[in-house]
């Protein structure tokens, strides 16, 4: 192959938390995660208790929980109702630029794939979110690729800057940045920070990010400590799951998020859970390596292990699943979802070619119906700035 | 049970999680309530010394027994620093229980004036050990401040009550990463074996022994039920059976494939 | 005239603090001293001198907490 970087060496400009050892403790932990040496009693100890311990979280991800789906369930929703009552949030995400200089071999937006790329201007940008504040949502999400260049720091704290004028809460999933970014785009508006480590095997890592500054596997497991001394009041964890081994990288992910949490008690945690699906447009389709009973198992356990944390579940799930998800552990539901770029006004197509398939292309409105009728109380926005 | 199972305080490892007070006692007893106890953590107070005084208490403590000097008098951080360097000062090692209490009706704790005392006699040497009602911000703090355990409150002193706290200590103990040592309010060793299951690291009780019928024999019980509270902790508690379930219709049977 | 232990005591000035224990009885062995709300350690006592206004605290330990 050619001349691959070494994928643990930080570049010159990305910022080294000397005092952390975050990383390394979640790591050590993962490859001591023996999943199959757990078994149905471990399952049991981890469901009859009141406080869900590392030990407890490892057992209900092992494949000795998977005949207690149901009951887990159970307890599941019960924690659920107790933090957060009956309410759903409600939200969608804006991407904003689909450029990107990494190739990472499981992406729609690889600088590998030829799809149309494009880059909203701030006027456009407005437009957008105009539209999606017009049917009621208070709550978005920002995304871009990862291109300094086409997507740098001053325009995604412009979008924030925009997007505090019609939302009450703005996230971000952008690429990982310094401390001193974080709190500029803190300063522009920004609310949280997600960051997905995809895999935090790093040796899997490897193989999947040749190149780009995505490659480097460390950086980006440290987005969210640096997100949170930038000044930003929460960050969302999570794997994509079937990219590595998917019991391991849930695992890390939890484990990343409950270190996180215990350092920085004020932080406000938030899960994601995808599941690698068809990446489209090229044709080829892969079956995906979860089963939906296997993504159920896992979103559960997060729900267990961190009961007070906030669970997103994304539209790469069929509708069905993602209205029953929310009845167990699912607190916040994106709705009139594109993953192009542009297209949320109405009569107006994409201007740049999607991340991934939507499998559930429900409107805002379809989505809060079906929510009301399962008993949840959809909620646009409970956060007031003072 | 494993000989590694100690209890670290200051870096000195104790294999008896049973802490003495040493209050309330007539002077005569309190050998024997060591020794059935077998504690090797006794606390002590510091008074004004007048020359007609003949005892000297550490004449009834074996030897070998870490002296645990504490700061009750104290009414804020100050008086509490002064208190504990006359301890070291009296030979009574870098061990102290900073009690701070301003309040004379329930005698509960200042977890202010503790953290403030906690961060100076940590910074001179002292193996700080702080008593406190059990919150979580104030432990904390208190971990911040170099502090070598947490010890929260039970009950309030000498009401006998158990763990009125349960659920705040079981905070503690799931997120703080120092020895929590329940102090205060445990009337009955099945009080304090239940906290030993909880997880916490050792007891520390006083009027529940001194005011026993007998002393010897309820100090024993106390130490049995220490023990068997932490074997149980350690050995994993089983399952709980489920009063019934429900059976209404399944929240799983949407799954797919 | 100098407070030891919350009363007056006369004739004590420009004594040292290890006279003055000797006076009052004092087994130095057993006590630890506050002067002026400072500890002094048992290798001063001897080279303390008191002064008019001194407050002193003499403490020991007892059975307590």
């Amino acid at each position: 192959m050619l001349n691959r970087t070494d994928h643990m060496a930080y570049l010159p400009d990305m910022e080294i938390l000397k005092d952390s050892i975050i990383m390394e403790d979640v790591i050590t932990r993962m490859n001591a995660y023996e999943y199959h040496r757990y078994s149905a009693d471990d399952v049991r100890i981890a469901l009859h208790k009141d406080n869900c311990t590392p030990q407890d979280f490892a057992a209900l991800l092992s494949p000795a929980a998977l005949p207690f789906l149901e009951e887990i369930a159970r307890k599941a929703s019960a924690e659920t109702r107790k933090h957060f009552g009956n309410s759903i949030y409600l939200f969608t995400p804006l991407y904003l630029a689909n450029y990107c200089e990494n190739s990472c071999v499981y992406c729609g937006f690889s600088r590998r794939q030829k799809i149309r790329r494009a880059r909203l201007n701030t006027e456009e940008m407005e437009k957008e979110m105009q539209a999606i504040a017009q049917v009621g949502l208070e709550e978005i999400l920002l995304l871009t690729g990862e291109s300094r260049k086409m997507s740098d720091l001053q325009y995604i704290g412009e979008a924030c800057t925009i997007a505090r004028r019609y939302f009450k809460m703005v996230g971000l999933e952008v690429y990982p940045m310094n401390t001193q970014g974080y709190a500029y785009l803190r300063t522009c508006g920004a609310d949280y920070v997600t960051v997905f480590q995809e895999t935090y095997n790093s040796t899997t890592y490897e193989t999947l990010h040749p190149d780009g500054r995505k490659r480097v596997f460390p950086y980006r497991m440290n987005a969210q400590e640096r997100a949170l001394r930038g000044g930003m009041r929460g960050v969302g964890f999570g794997a994509l799951l079937g990219l590595g081994d998917f019991r391991k990288d849930a695992f890390a992910a939890g484990i990343h998020a409950w270190l996180l949490q215990r350092r920085y008690p004020q932080a406000e945690i938030s899960f994601s859970c995808p599941r690698l699906r068809p990446i489209g447009n090229d044709g080829k389709t892969d079956s995906p390596i979860l089963q939906e009973a296997e993504l159920l198992q896992v979103i559960m356990a997060y729900r267990l292990f961190m009961p007070f944390a906030g669970i997103t579940i994304s539209t790469r799930e069929r509708a069905c699943f993602r209205d029953n998800v929310t009845g167990i552990a699912a607190t916040k539901i994106s709705a009139g979802v594109s993953t192009g770029i542009g297209g949320h006004q109405e009569c107006q197509e994409d201007i740049g070619d999607g991340q991934f398939e939507i499998a559930d292309s429900r409107s805002v409105d379809e989505v809060y119906s079906a929510m009301k009728e399962r008993g949840l109380q959809p909620v646009m926005n409970d956060y007031v700035y003072v | 049970m494993s000989s590694n199972d100690s209890l670290i305080l200051g870096g000195r490892a104790f294999s008896s999680r049973f802490i003495l007070g040493s209050g309330k006692y007539s002077v005569d007893l309190i050998r024997s309530a060591i020794e059935h106890a077998g504690a090797q953590i006794i606390t002590l107070a510091v008074r004004r010394a007048n020359t007609n005084t003949a005892e000297n208490i550490l004449a009834h403590i074996p030897e070998g027994i870490t002296l645990l000097p504490n700061t009750s008098g104290a009414r804020n951080a100050e008086e509490a620093v002064r208190i504990a360097r006359l301890a070291r000062e009296l030979g009574c090692g870098d061990f102290v229980k900073i009690e701070v209490i301003r309040d004379m009706k329930y005698l509960l704790p200042d977890n202010a004036e503790t953290v403030k005392a906690t961060e100076i006699l940590a910074k001179e040497g002292f193996i700080v050990m702080p008593y406190m009602y059990p919150d979580l911000n104030t432990a904390r703090d208190l971990v911040n401040a170099g502090a070598a355990t947490i010890m929260p409150l039970g009950a309030p002193i000498g009401s006998n009550k158990g763990l009125c706290t349960r659920d705040f200590i079981q905070i503690l103990v799931d997120e703080i990463d120092l020895p929590i040592i329940v102090d205060a309010g445990i009337g009955r060793p099945s009080q304090a074996c239940e906290a030993m299951e909880m997880g916490v690291a050792a007891i520390m009780a006083n009027t529940a022994i001194a005011t026993a019928r007998d002393i010897p024999a309820m100090a024993c019980a106390f130490k049995k039920a220490i023990e068997a509270g932490r074997i149980a902790y350690l050995s994993g508690l089983g399952r709980v059976l489920d009063k019934g379930a429900d059976a209404s219709s399944p929240l799983t049977g949407f799954l797919s494939n | 005239m100098i407070t030891l232990n919350g009363r007056s005591v006369d004739d004590a000035d420009g004594l040292s603090l290890a006279e003055l224990l000797a006076r009052e009885n004092y087994v130095i062995s057993i006590i630890a001293v506050a002067c002026n709300e400072e500890v002094v350690p048992r290798a001063k006592y001897n080279c303390r001198r008191l002064a008019d206004g001194d407050v002193i605290d003499i403490v020991r330990m007892v059975a307590g907490g």
